[in-house]
Formats: C-alpha cells, structure tokens, sequence
C-alpha cells in the first residue's frame, strides 16, 4: 500500500514548472536585451515586396466573394465524397447507390434554394 | 564520393573557453556568433541569371542547406542575409533599398555577381553601378555570374563576419555614421 499523497510530493512538479516558465521567460529577456534593434518609419512600415504600401487592406468587400467561396467548397466536399464511392461503386452495389441519391438529393435541395436565395446571381 | 569517413568533415567547432565534468564556459559572443553564422536565413533578391546559378547552389549537389541557410526567407522581417543576385536596374534601387532597411537587425548584405556588384556590362543609364551605391553590402562575389562554389565561399565569408562581429558593433556610432551615409535611418 503507498502512503496517502502530500502536497509535499508534488514538488518536483511545481519545480519543472518552475524551470520551464524561467527558461523562456529568461530566453526572451535576454534576447530581447542581446539583440540588435533599430527602429524607423520605412522599417515598420507594411512589407509589400519593396513597393510602398498603397491604402489600408482592411476595407469593406462584396459579400459575394465570401459566399461564392463557401459555396464552392461545400460542392467540393461533395465531389471528393463520390472518390471513394467510385472506386467501392461494384461492392457498395444498389445500397450504395440508393445513398449516394439520398446524399445527392439533399445537396440539390440545398443547390436549390441557394439558386432562389439568389445567392449566385452574381450583378 | 565517398567523403563520409574523411576528417577533413568538420562539424561547428566550439569557441574556446573553460571546460570541466558536466559544464562549458565561454563568451556569449563567441556563442551568440557561432549561433547566428550557422542559421543564416538567406533572402533571395534575384533579378537574372545569378538566380539561376543561386537555384543550384540550394539543390542536392552544392546544398547551401550544409551552412545551415536551407531556410530561404521571402519576408525581410526574418531574413539575416540579403541576396542580392543578378541586375539592378535603378527602377528596382528604391525596391533594394526599402527590402534592406525592413530586414531586422541584425542583417548582412552579399553582393553576387558583376551586375549587383558593378553593374557588370550594363554599363548604362538604366542600370545601378553596384548595390552599394545604395545599401551597405558586407562581401561581394565576383564572376558573371559565378559558379555555386563561388556562392558557397561567399556565403562562408559572410559566415567568417558574423561569428566575428562584436555584440554591439550594430549601435557604435561608426556603424550609425556608415548608415547615414547611405541615407538610412
């Protein structure tokens, strides 16, 4: 039987932590006090392979990009799920394609009424 | 080739200092300097042919990955050693020079071949006569364009400078003054 655990034998624990902490906290203060630093406006500035920056990147875009893309890779899933089923379609045989039809059938549901969301109509 | 066993094959030597059972001592600058010289993060500026030649000095034949510079860095911000390789035409000047001054400290320049160096047979109104009209650049390589063992050499005097250079040599004001003289903050 071991005797009942004390705090005291978590300190080797408590100690790793400990070391572990300091190390990067040591490694970074003292990097940080090794290190070269030089600081100017051309040097913070935004790095656009050598090319000054022109405006802000943080503007407001179309929503239609955004929906365009999620939309692709929603049909993108599907197509990558008909790989497995293509390559199992002899022994998967009805049941399998009875599935696929159901899988189908769902995502042309959904196909429908993105198209009468108008959610692709692109002007 | 068959070098494997040679002891001609040597890995980082150690800076000198004092040994014992279980502990190193030394100088942080030596271990600072040995650090830096073999992780050189390389930032390919290749503009023409010396590019090419650059190319095969990173493939399995010459291996810069051997200097510890595999790490090629495309943003400055990480890069120690800026490449610049091939003409620069004095369209492209101002793009040199903002690359080079958005690198962080502490960084070095290799000049490689005649065109970055000189401007080689450029010698036109359109073509920059040698990067160092513009940035500070620590060892020039020459040849047109020279060949990867040329590059390797190169890479191991910039080596050779930065385990050498001296913690501070970044703020003296020799270094400051050498900076303002190009213009650079």
């Amino acid at each position: 039987m071991h005797a009942p655990s004390t705090p005291v034998d978590f300190l080797p624990i408590a100690l790793m932590f400990l070391v572990a902490g300091g190390f990067v906290v040591t490694t970074l203060w003292v990097t940080h006090l090794l290190g070269p630093k030089r600081k100017s406006k051309i040097k913070t500035d935004t790095f656009e392979c050598g090319i000054e920056s022109q405006g802000n990147a943080r503007i407001p875009f179309s929503i239609k990009y955004f929906l365009v893309a999620i939309l692709f890779v929603l049909f993108d899933v599907e197509v990558i799920f008909m790989y497995p089923w293509a390559v199992n379609f002899k022994q998967l045989g009805l049941t399998g394609f009875l599935e696929m039809l159901t899988f189908v059938a769902f995502l042309l549901v959904g196909f429908y009424y993105i198209l009468k969301k108008g959610a692709l109509k692109w002007e | 080739m068959g070098v494997i066993d040679s002891p001609k094959i040597a890995t980082v030597i150690a800076p000198p200092g004092i040994e014992g059972p279980g502990f190193f001592a030394t100088r942080v600058d030596k271990v600072v300097g040995m650090a830096r010289a073999n992780s050189l993060w390389p930032l390919p500026f290749a503009t023409s042919c010396c590019g090419i030649e650059f190319m095969a000095t990173m493939a399995s034949t010459y291996d810069l990955a051997r200097f510890g510079s595999e790490r090629l860095s495309f943003s400055p911000r990480q890069a120690d050693l800026l490449m610049v390789m091939g003409t620069i035409a004095k369209k492209m000047g101002p793009v040199l020079r903002q690359v080079y001054e958005q690198m962080a400290e502490p960084r070095w320049v290799l000049s490689m071949g005649a065109c970055a160096s000189s401007g080689g047979v450029f010698d036109t109104y359109s073509v920059l006569q040698g990067i160092d009209r513009i940035i500070p650049v620590d060892v020039y390589i020459p040849g047109c364009p020279p060949r990867p063992e040329q590059v390797l050499d190169g890479i191991m005097q910039i080596q050779k400078l930065v385990e050498s250079e001296s913690i501070r040599r970044r703020d003296t004001p020799e270094y400051k003054a050498m900076l303002a003289k190009y213009g650079i903050e």
